[in-house]
């Protein structure tokens, strides 16, 4: 009635909005091949096989990026150049006990970081149910008795750390791709937050995707919140900022000297990736800080760069 | 009916329709700091302004047997509006107290979104039939004037929808935008209040 059809429209889209991108055509481009099609509140959690590497995809033939990606020749190898930058995140805080990621995908992190630091304790929060299971069953995910999955938003969790007073040493925030960024997560309430969960020196490490003029707003929302941190750039952008004083050069390279053996596995050299730690600010500084109040990252993200 | 009367009524209506949606696409931005955006809190959402406005129907259309006026019409718009406004001052401190009381995702976003949104939509569903009522003259034209009603009301839905997501989310602050639709509710319904005189509609 009246509103109510409208209104039926809106549920469907929204509830289809994540989803359906290019349905309905069977996988051959780039030979991958559908290996597994998990059915989702959200979306379908897709996994593609092909030219060597198993891969966790929203949308058909891994058209709009993938997730994350498995070696099937070499397991330990890192595929992504994304979390390896994630990774480096150690060389400002070599040793977390605690560390919490927020954002599962293949578990790539979660399980690189229990190679790398023997006795952490690992929580996750991921929203999608059907991710865990995936991430269970084709990238070689395992809970333990260190390593905690918890199905929630990433902001409900968080606040919830909060209230029974937990802290954490590192916090990884993976939740955005390519297309949507979850716009409760980019605000200068919620990052507060996290900086609230963190322990003294401890260390926030953001994937985040924003290449147009959510750039600006994006930095300076969380300039507003840390002043000072690593802006890492290259595929992606990773933010690693730092509840304390940065560590100089010289202290991130007597870090990374740590992490050559293991990091050599994964198949990267750890020094190849001290060069993208920049501090410099290469961002239009005053930019509208996002809020809760003032979020329309989606909406600024397809905005052009001036 | 006067032709300022039937002016009123319909855009009334269509205002109407544009303020729902408006409320209910910013609802998912208040709600979204403590529930988070799963599928549920739109769920919840959305089960919240259907059902508020299916009893608003109802309430609207009993209320419009007894002496039907422009002026009842803007009344109830005001009402609307100004139910909005504790979501201004105690909103975010409510929604922080549900999450924190009741953590199951599910019901707890249906128990704050009915505690948020409930009243102001309820209310907001009687502008239509209540609406209807001051229109139509006869039973030749009941159905044309229905008809013009859906449309202007649904219209205004598309338009709040519309400016709401793409535009003014871009613009303005959550409750700046909360305000502003207030204001305009509050003015259009005293223009009616001011115009309008009760027992107009009946002939």
């Amino acid at each position: 009635m009246l509103i109510g059809n409208l209104r039926w429209r809106l549920a469907a889209l929204l509830l289809l909005a994540a989803g359906c991108v290019g349905c309905g055509q069977n996988a051959t481009a780039q030979g991958m091949k559908l290996v597994h099609a998990e059915r989702s509140l959200y979306r379908e959690v897709l996994v593609y096989e092909g030219r060597g590497v198993r891969c966790m995809c929203f949308t058909r033939e891994c058209r709009v990026g993938r997730q994350s990606c498995l070696d099937l020749h070499d397991a330990d190898r890192i595929v992504m150049t994304y979390p390896r930058m994630m990774l480096t995140a150690l060389y400002v805080m070599p040793e977390p006990a605690k560390v919490l990621i927020i954002g599962l995908g293949g578990g790539t992190l979660p399980i690189a970081l229990q190679h790398v630091v023997p006795d952490v304790r690992i929580d996750v929060v991921e929203i999608d149910p059907a991710v865990v299971k995936v991430a269970k069953r084709y990238f070689g995910f395992a809970e333990n008795d260190s390593t905690r999955a918890t199905v929630a938003d990433g902001r409900v969790f968080v606040k919830r750390a909060l209230r029974e007073g937990r802290r954490y040493d590192l916090i990884m925030l993976d939740a955005f791709d390519h297309e949507y960024i979850p716009e409760h997560l980019l605000t200068q309430e919620f990052l507060s937050e996290v900086k609230a969960l963190l322990s003294p020196g401890g260390v926030l490490a953001a994937n985040t995707f924003s290449a147009s003029r959510l750039y600006d707003h994006e930095s300076a929302t969380y300039a507003a919140v840390f002043p000072a941190f690593f802006n890492l750039k290259k595929d992606n952008r990773v933010i690693i900022a730092s509840n304390g004083e940065l560590p100089s050069k010289e202290t991130l390279r007597a870090n990374s000297k740590r992490f050559e053996r293991v990091f050599r596995r994964f198949g990267f050299e750890a020094a190849s990736m001290l060069p993208l730690f920049s501090t410099k600010a290469d961002w239009d500084t005053n930019a509208r800080v996002l809020t809760d109040q003032y979020s329309p990252a989606n909406l600024l993200n397809l905005r052009q760069r001036e | 009916m006067r032709l300022v009367h039937v002016l009123l009524s319909y855009l009334i209506a269509g205002w109407s329709g544009f303020f729902v949606m408006a409320i209910e696409l910013l609802g998912g931005r208040l709600m979204a700091p403590s529930f988070g955006s799963s599928i549920y809190v739109w769920g919840a959402i959305i089960t919240v302004f259907m059902l508020a406005l299916s009893l608003g129907y109802l309430a609207g259309g009993r209320w419009s047997m007894r002496a039907p006026s422009v002026r009842r019409l803007g009344l109830i718009l005001m009402a609307a509006a100004l139910t909005v406004a504790p979501l201004l001052a105690y909103g975010e401190r409510l929604l922080d107290y549900v999450a924190t009381a009741v953590p199951d995702p599910r019901f707890g976003s249906l128990l704050a979104a009915s505690a948020l949104f409930f009243v102001p939509t309820l209310l907001s569903g009687m502008v239509s039939p209540y609406a209807v009522r001051l229109l139509v003259q006869d039973r030749a034209t009941s159905g044309r004037h229905a008809g013009q009603l859906y449309f202007v009301s649904t219209f205004g839905s598309a338009a709040g929808t519309l400016l709401t997501s793409f535009y003014l989310v871009l613009l303005m602050e959550v409750r700046t935008i909360l305000l502003s639709m207030i204001a305009v509710s509050l003015g259009l319904g005293a223009c009616a209040f001011f115009v309008g005189k009760a027992g107009d509609a009946d002939r």
